[in-house]
Order: C-alpha cells, then structure tokens, then sequence
C-alpha cells in the first residue's frame, strides 16, 4: 500500500478535505481525484507549461508538485477564471475574439499564465508579453493570436475599451 | 501516477530536517522541485524517502549584511527577481535571475535547489562563481561555510554529504558603481544556457578596469572562471578591439559536446559572450548607472 495523507485544499473558492496518496502529483489530483479536466496534461515534466495554475496567486506548473505539498493553500484552475457559467473573464473574452486558440490544449496554461502576468504588468509592451508565455507551448497558432489576445485582454482589464482588429 | 513510491516526510525545522537526513535511508530533498519532480516523474530517480523543506520557514530569507547579500537555501528565485535590495546591492542577479526558466518556474524554483541540483548551465551557478559566493550547509556536527570554487566536484555533484543541508548562501556585494552584465545564448528564452557570460568589473577615474571578475557557463561539469582574461583586463581600457584580442583566448577552453552545440561551437561563444558582457558592463559604468 502506498503511502497516503489527509489534505484540505480550497480549489476555485472551494474547500476539500481528501486523502491522497503522497506520490500524487498536484495535476493528477486535480484532474483525477476532484474531476476538474480543463487543467491539461501534456508533457508532465515541467516544459509545456499546459498544467499551470494558480497557487496562492503564483503560477506554477501542477506537475511538478505533489498534491500533498498543496495543502493548506488555495488553487485557481481555468474552470475558476470566468465570474460565472454565462459570463467569461475578459482574457477569455479576448482570446475568443482575436482568435488566441485553435486545438484548445494549451490554452488553459495560456489563460492562467496570464491571469498572473497581467495583474503583475497591467500595461505590457509585445515583448514582455512574449517573455510573459515563453513558458507555454502552443503547436496550432505560432503564438501570434495569443500575444493579440494578450495585448486585448490587458486594454480590457485596464477599462480601455477592446484592441482594434487587425486588417 | 508518475512518481515512484516513497515515505513523505516535511519538517518544520533545519534540526528536524538534518535529523531525518541522518536517520532515512535514500532520502531525496524536495526544494521547488522544478528539477526533481520532473526526474521523479520519468523515474530517473528512485528514493525511499521524500523529505520536502517547503515549510521549513527558517531556510527562506534575503538580508543585507556586513557587505553582502545572505539568501536563505528555500528563498523563491521569484523573491530574489522582485527584491529591492537585490537589486540595490546585486543587480547581476536580478539581471542573470530574470533568464532562469519563466515565471512558473521562478515561482516555486530557490536559490538552493538551482545550487545544488548544479546543472552546468544553470544561471544561478555561474553567479555564485562569478560573486565568490559561499555556501552555508547544516548537519549533524553543526554547521560550515564551503567556497563556491570548491562546491562543485563532479558533473552535478556538490561537495556536500548525503546527511547535509545547504541552509543558503552568501554573495559578496560590488562597490556602487561597478559595471555587471549576465549575458547568455540560448536557444528560446527561459531554456538553459548553451553558454554563458557573468562579467563584473570596476574602473578608475582614467576608465582603466582595476577589477574583473569574467565566469562562463555552460562550458565544462561547473562554471569557469576566466582567470586569464581576469588578469589581462587590469589597466585595460574597455574598447572592442582589445577585447578581441583578449577574449580569443577563451577559445582554447575545454567545453563539452552535446545535443544543443559541438564543442567548437561552444569555444566559439566563449570568446563572443564575455566580450559582450564586458562591453555592456563598461558603458553602464559610463552612463553612471547606479549599480
């Protein structure tokens, strides 16, 4: 049998009490044992970055914590960025509308990432943002739509209306 | 489930941890585990026992004192990006800290864990070498100081025991004034360096360089410093030309061959990079840039 511990964790504003086995990753606890799929696996070694989430505020990737080392704290995965079930978060407003996803897989990385990024730098230039994702993988848009929705998303947050479309 | 089966152990204290170190057999330290967890994923490690120091609040800490930068061995590489007396009193690191991973890693990854696991490229290493850092290490006979030239003994290996804790490290902090520059070649930004150059230097009233400090990454198993080039920068006047001159002697440097770079490729960026470095760290002393 192998080992296991009791942790509370508040996931998304809400609380759990599970027991989990101490060699769980963080991600697969997420995924696995609180049912919460939109955090996405893919390399599951710390370089694709489509796992991140928010602990305590700070992103970090999910694969490279055990879920044990979690508890305590409060996580933040994709399905708790959006105010409620009709309305989206203006970056996911921005990614929607500038066309930031194709496949999908990475972008709850994206989203979380950014979520952090933005709120540390409101008002970034194309180059911070591209140093802002530089941890996340994307192999559908070649990042341009991203750093657009990026860009969107901070004019949204600050109150400055919506990024011109591009022609 | 990746990880293989282990015992987890987090003690709260530096005496908990160095007395499970002493007791557990192949046990394995989990700092921010941006290295070990990715090995512990694809089972390249095996321990039977999991000590994580992530609440060991004793080990997380910046202070300034007696001339020099004292970081404790669990301090987030993010602390150390956002710390306004690091970069009052050490701007290399905030410069040379800003290049390690991203900012998910930066969060959770430390100075200790980047030092110990001593990957060869790995920015925080070079600085260490660059500042004459040293090393503080608790264990069950007390505590000790190792110079970071004697840190390294092997491809990864620091000089430490396996009941051994590094508790943090002490940087030695330039003059206000002095010029810096970490400069490194890497494929995509936040990816481990082929190459590095961590460059410090101060210069009189002339602009002539009385002290140099140049350390490459990514070369050999630990960071080397440029002793040569150290020397023949003393009276020097930083000027491009010159620096050719001097800085083509890094190319006769041992430097390893694999997937990323040939060795000669390597050597190559080893007479480019510190020229860049010591460039930039001039004219920041000739714009009068706070250091």
């Amino acid at each position: 049998m192998s080992e296991s511990r009791k942790i509370t964790v508040t996931v998304n504003g809400t609380r759990y009490e599970e027991t989990v086995p101490v060699r769980v990753t963080l991600a697969d606890f997420i995924r696995h044992q609180l049912g919460l799929t939109g955090t996405h696996l893919g390399c599951e070694h710390g370089v694709c970055g489509a796992c991140t989430i928010l602990l305590d505020g700070f992103s970090a990737r999910s694969c490279l914590m055990l879920a044990v080392q979690a508890d305590g704290h409060e996580i933040l995965t994709v399905e708790g960025i959006a105010p409620n079930a009709d309305t989206l978060h203006p970056l996911q407003e921005a990614f929607r509308d500038n066309h930031g996803l194709q496949c999908g897989f990475c972008t709850p990385g994206f989203l979380t990432t950014l979520i952090e990024f933005l709120r540390d730098n409101p008002d970034p230039t194309e180059e911070e943002v591209r140093v802002g994702i530089s941890g996340n993988l994307c192999r559908c848009t070649g990042y341009q739509n991203i750093v657009i929705a990026a860009l969107d998303a901070a004019k949204r947050l600050r109150g400055e209306g919506k990024l011109e479309p591009r022609t | 489930m990746k990880p293989p089966p282990f015992s987890y152990h987090d003690p709260r204290t530096i005496a908990d941890t160095v007395g499970l170190l002493g007791s557990l057999e192949n046990a394995k330290l989990l700092a921010g585990g941006q290295s070990l967890m990715p090995m512990l994923n694809m089972r390249y490690v095996l321990p039977d026992n999991i000590i994580d120091i992530n609440r060991v609040e004793a080990l997380s800490y910046i202070r300034e004192q007696n001339g020099a930068l004292e970081i404790g061995a669990m301090t987030r590489q993010r602390d150390i990006e956002f710390s306004d007396v690091v970069r009052e009193r050490c701007p290399i690191m905030h410069e040379a800290i800003c290049q390690v991973g991203h900012r998910q890693t930066r969060n959770r990854g430390t100075l200790g864990g980047s030092l110990c696991h001593l990957d060869p490229s790995a920015e925080l290493v070079s600085l260490a070498a660059a500042l004459d850092a040293k090393v503080s290490v608790a264990g069950r006979n007390g505590s000790r100081s190792i110079d970071f030239s004697t840190f390294p003994v092997a491809y990864m290996t620091p000089a430490i025991e396996l009941d051994e804790l590094v508790t943090g490290a002490t940087f030695p902090c330039w003059p206000r004034g002095h010029g810096y520059a970490f400069v490194e070649f890497a494929r995509r930004h936040g990816d481990f360096a082929i190459v590095s150059a961590a460059v410090l230097i101060e210069e009189d009233s002339n602009g002539k360089v009385t002290r140099a400090s140049v350390t490459l990454g990514g070369m050999g198993p630990a960071p080397v410093r440029a002793s040569e080039v150290e020397r023949a920068l003393i009276g020097e006047i930083i000027e491009e030309k010159r620096l050719r001159e001097i800085c083509e002697t890094l190319r006769k440097l041992d430097a390893i061959e694999d997937i990323h770079a040939p060795t000669s490729y390597r050597q190559q960026l080893a007479t480019v990079l510190p020229r860049r470095a010591l460039i930039k760290a001039h004219e920041r002393i000739a714009r009068g840039t706070r250091s």
